[in-house]
Parts: structure tokens; C-alpha cells; sequence
């Protein structure tokens, strides 16, 4: 039986009233609550009030100003299956139909997917576990055990969502004390696992705008676990082609891969320059990118799998990725 | 907006099985803790308590959820079925289904599971096929059964529910 430290809750009904909740010392928002309350429950993080986010009105989906507008507190089960995410970014509705199992995308929002906290086989564990291990970085302790003699965090960013939304060049909109900003997510996040976004303490995300696409594409992401459901990945690749026509095998216009769950931000591959006016349907473009990805991305042994594995498979899974998008021709998204 | 330092126990009123309840409940407690030890509501089982199992599965406004991983005062207002709310003059079919498949061994995961398949049979309104019961109890483990009964019954039970070769 896993019981909850104590705290108190506040339950704002508008953002002004959500934001003054979170100036409180010690105030953490709960959206869904399924990353939050098993990490609470394993003494990760112990807040003195709860401010819970799901009387908020930011549960809305609609095109506007040229963008697909999500609200933080769109619930993952309802972005999965929503007309207007599988028309305008496919790519985001499959990502949020992955997450965890059915009965968890009932509760988790988007707006908590991308502010999942980071993961590390050294501190998803319990009290016990951590103390005998004398702690880390992350967990009242001064050492890595990902990477020896490592004086910054690398636990992974495990959420579906977050590489999705970077290749689709996505923006987020915080509310604070000072007013609204918004921020593109490409560079949100921050490569310390222990503070690994740029949220501010006391700033709420309100939503999530993804640009509409200004010509044909083919986009999609690709999860490998263990389990069919429920896990966490362990592979997690987001991939976004713009082409010439709505043909799959047109000439790529542009072209964008992020890799997820690797150290706590999600990882833009670079070099892709040379794809241009590539096709996908040619298996030197697979090959191509699944390079530039292996040569760029390194699994960590900081998630429960081997990391050696998970470096080999990862270029296997861009290929697989690329493959069924060619499979698929005409009938995307 | 500020809460005070003290909390003590909030009194939270929702709809438990279609009846309107007042129940008063401390902060940090789940709506697991909330059904099982104020309301004595046993047939939700207490599993692995962070969401990975599903045994504490019920339905918050007619959605499968974990009740491990719900606030008790984040139910305010709102609509919770247990197990015990499948209760009727005649046995649901869910339940005669998985008695005739014999799709319970040792039955802890049982409550979990038929909460998960009524919410989604329901919204589904025709006979579900095999894959899409898998799909739908994904988030259910049973350690029992290898799963195979469990899927009869639920198959068996949609075609009770809504028709056979219906829909």
C-alpha cells in the first residue's frame, strides 16, 4: 500500500485564480495526476499544497490564426481520437493515444504530458531502494550513477507528446504573475533532469499551438516498449517530412526528426539538410536518416532496459517508422 | 486565492452509484482510500497503487479510470461507479459472462476489469470484436487467466448487451 505524504489542495476554477494558488511557497499544479501522485507516493518531491488544474476551462481544440490550438488540460484520450488532431497533426494524435494505457489517457492531459517529470531507473524506485544506493543527483544525493563522476542530471523525458509536438515546431503559452508568454517547445526544455523545464514556480501552461502545415506531409511517431501498454518508451522517435505533393514518393521539402527519452530534453537530429529533394519511398533516404540518427543519439542506461540494445534498435525503429509511412501512401493521418 | 494552513478534511459530495453521498475526506487521501476505508466499498481493489495494474479501475463520469491515481476532493461534483454499482434485479451480463466463461480465477483483478469493459461496451453500443476487448483492458493486468477467458466474456457479454452480428 503506497499512502500519499500530507498536503492540502486548492481547487481555482479560473486562471487568475490558479496562478495566485501557485505563488504559495511550496505549490505544485496537478493536471491528471498519474505521473505526480506514484512519484509523490515514492517520496519524490513533497508540496505543501496541490493545485488542482481540472475545473480550468483550457480543455479546448480549435483551428485558429492559421494553428491548431490545444488547451493544457485536453485529456490524451480525447486528443487521440479528435478529428481536428488526426487531420492537422496525426503525428501528436497517435503520440497521445500511446501514452501509458487507456484508463491513464482518461485522465492525463497534454499539458501534464509535456510536463512529465524526468525518469531515471536510479529514482523511480522507492525510499528504501534510494537510500541504499546513497542517493543522486535527483534524489538527496550529490552523485550519477548513469554516468559516473557526471555532475548533471541525465534522467530521460519520457513524455510521448513532447518529441511529437518539437518536430511540428509547436509552441506553449504559460500564464504567471507577470502576464502570458509563449515559448516554442523546441526550446523548453533544459538538459537538467532535476529542473528540466523552463516553467517558472509559479507559471501555469494554458496551451499549445501546433502551426498548421503549409503544404503536404507525412509525419508520425514511432514508441517502442517492452509491454503493448502501459510503459513508459524506451525507443520514441517523432518524424515530420514536408513534400513537394501530396504523393508519398513527392520530393522532401523539409524535414524534421526528434528523438525523445534519451537524457531529459528531446533531441533535434541535425544534418538533414542533404535530404532535400530526396524521396521517401527510396531506401537510401531510410538509411540516410537512421545514421544520422545513430550517430547522434545515445541511449543512456538511465531507464529500465539495456542501453546497448536500445542503441542498436533505435536507427531499426526510424527505418520501421519511415516504412510504414511509405506503406501508407495516400492514406495518412 | 490561498488555502488556509490547516486543512483538516474536506467534505466532498459527488454521485456514488447514482446516489448523491457527503463524505468528508482528508487532503492527501485517493479515491481508492476514499471507497474502500470511509465508504467500505471493498469490491475496488487496492493493487499496485501507482496506476500500473488496474485492479482500482471504476468509472469517473462514465470513464474507465484508475481511482488509485484520483484526489478524493477532485471527485466534487462529479459521478463515480464502482463495482457495486453494477447491481441490478437481474446479473449483469458482464458478470454472467465471465461466470459462464469461468474468466476469474483468483478475482482480483476482476472488479478492475468489468468497470474498464462496461465503460467501454457502453460507448461502443455494438458486439465488440477480440482485438478491440485487448485493446480496451489494456491498462488491466490479470496474472491468472492468461487473459484468454477474459476476452471470451467480454465478447460474449457485448453480444448479449447489444446483439449478436448486430450494429
Amino acid at each position: 500500500m503506497l499512502r500519499l505524504p500530507g498536503f492540502r489542495v486548492a481547487s481555482p476554477t479560473t486562471i487568475a485564480e490558479a496562478v495566485a494558488a501557485l505563488a504559495e511557497p511550496g505549490a505544485r499544479p496537478i493536471a491528471g495526476g498519474t505521473d505526480l501522485l506514484p512519484n509523490l507516493k515514492h517520496r519524490l518531491g513533497a508540496p505543501t499544497v496541490l493545485v488542482q488544474l481540472s475545473r480550468l476551462p483550457l480543455r479546448d481544440v480549435e483551428v485558429r490564426a492559421g494553428a491548431l490550438c490545444i488547451g493544457a488540460g485536453a485529456v490524451l484520450a480525447d486528443l487521440a481520437e479528435h478529428p481536428l488532431v488526426r487531420a492537422h497533426a496525426p503525428s501528436l494524435a497517435r503520440a497521445a493515444g500511446l501514452v501509458a494505457g487507456p484508463t491513464l489517457r482518461n485522465l492525463g492531459t497534454l499539458g501534464g504530458n509535456l510536463h512529465l517529470d524526468t525518469r531515471c531507473r536510479y529514482v523511480n524506485q522507492t525510499p528504501l531502494w534510494r537510500e541504499a544506493l546513497g542517493g543522486c543527483l535527483k534524489s538527496h544525493g550529490d552523485r550519477c550513477h548513469v554516468v559516473p563522476g557526471g555532475q548533471t542530471c541525465v534522467a530521460a523525458l519520457s513524455s510521448d507528446c513532447a518529441p511529437a509536438l518539437v518536430a511540428l515546431d509547436a509552441t506553449l503559452t504559460l500564464h504567471g504573475p507577470a502576464g502570458a508568454r509563449t515559448v516554442a517547445l523546441a526550446d523548453y526544455y533544459c538538459a537538467d533532469g532535476t529542473a528540466h523545464t523552463g516553467r517558472a514556480a509559479g507559471e501555469l501552461a494554458t496551451e499549445i499551438r501546433v502551426p498548421l502545415a503549409p503544404g503536404p506531409r507525412r509525419e508520425t511517431y514511432v514508441k517502442w516498449t517492452v509491454r503493448k501498454s502501459i510503459d513508459f518508451p524506451l525507443i520514441s522517435i517523432a518524424m515530420r517530412f514536408d513534400l513537394a505533393d501530396d504523393a508519398v514518393a513527392a520530393p522532401i521539402v523539409a524535414a524534421r526528426v526528434v528523438v525523445g527519452a534519451l537524457a531529459s530534453t528531446p533531441k533535434l537530429v541535425r544534418k538533414l539538410d542533404a535530404l532535400r529533394g530526396q524521396r521517401l519511398d527510396d531506401p537510401a533516404t531510410a538509411d540516410a536518416i537512421a545514421a544520422q540518427v545513430g550517430a547522434q543519439c545515445k541511449p543512456l542506461p538511465n531507464l529500465p532496459y539495456d542501453a546497448d540494445y536500445r542503441r542498436a534498435v533505435l536507427p531499426v525503429h526510424v527505418r520501421r517508422g519511415i516504412a510504414a509511412l511509405v506503406a501508407a501512401g495516400e492514406n495518412h493521418g | 486565492m490561498t488555502t488556509p494552513p490547516d486543512q483538516g478534511e474536506l467534505t466532498v459530495r459527488f454521485l456514488l452509484n447514482g446516489e448523491p453521498v457527503a463524505v468528508a475526506v482528508p487532503p492527501h487521501w485517493t479515491l481508492l482510500e476514499v471507497l474502500r476505508y470511509r465508504l467500505d466499498l471493498i469490491g475496488t481493489k487496492q493493487g499496485c497503487d501507482k496506476g500500473d495494474c488496474g485492479a482500482c479501475t471504476v468509472q469517473l463520469d462514465g470513464k474507465a479510470v484508475p481511482s488509485c491515481l484520483v484526489l478524493g476532493s477532485a471527485v466534487d461534483g462529479r459521478a463515480v461507479t464502482t463495482v457495486e454499482g453494477l447491481r441490478g434485479p437481474t446479473l449483469h451480463p458482464l458478470f454472467d459472462a465471465f461466470d459462464h466463461a469461468v474468466a476469474a480465477q483468483c478475482g482480483f483483478c476482476t472488479p478492475g476489469i468489468v468497470m474498464a469493459a462496461e465503460a467501454y461496451l457502453r460507448r461502443l453500443g455494438r458486439p465488440v470484436t477480440r482485438a478491440e476487448a485487448a485493446a480496451a483492458l489494456a491498462g488491466n493486468l490479470c496474472r491468472c487467466t492468461g487473459y484468454t477467458k477474459i476476452l471470451d466474456a467480454v465478447v460474449a457479454a457485448s453480444e448479449r448487451l447489444h446483439g449478436a452480428g448486430g450494429g
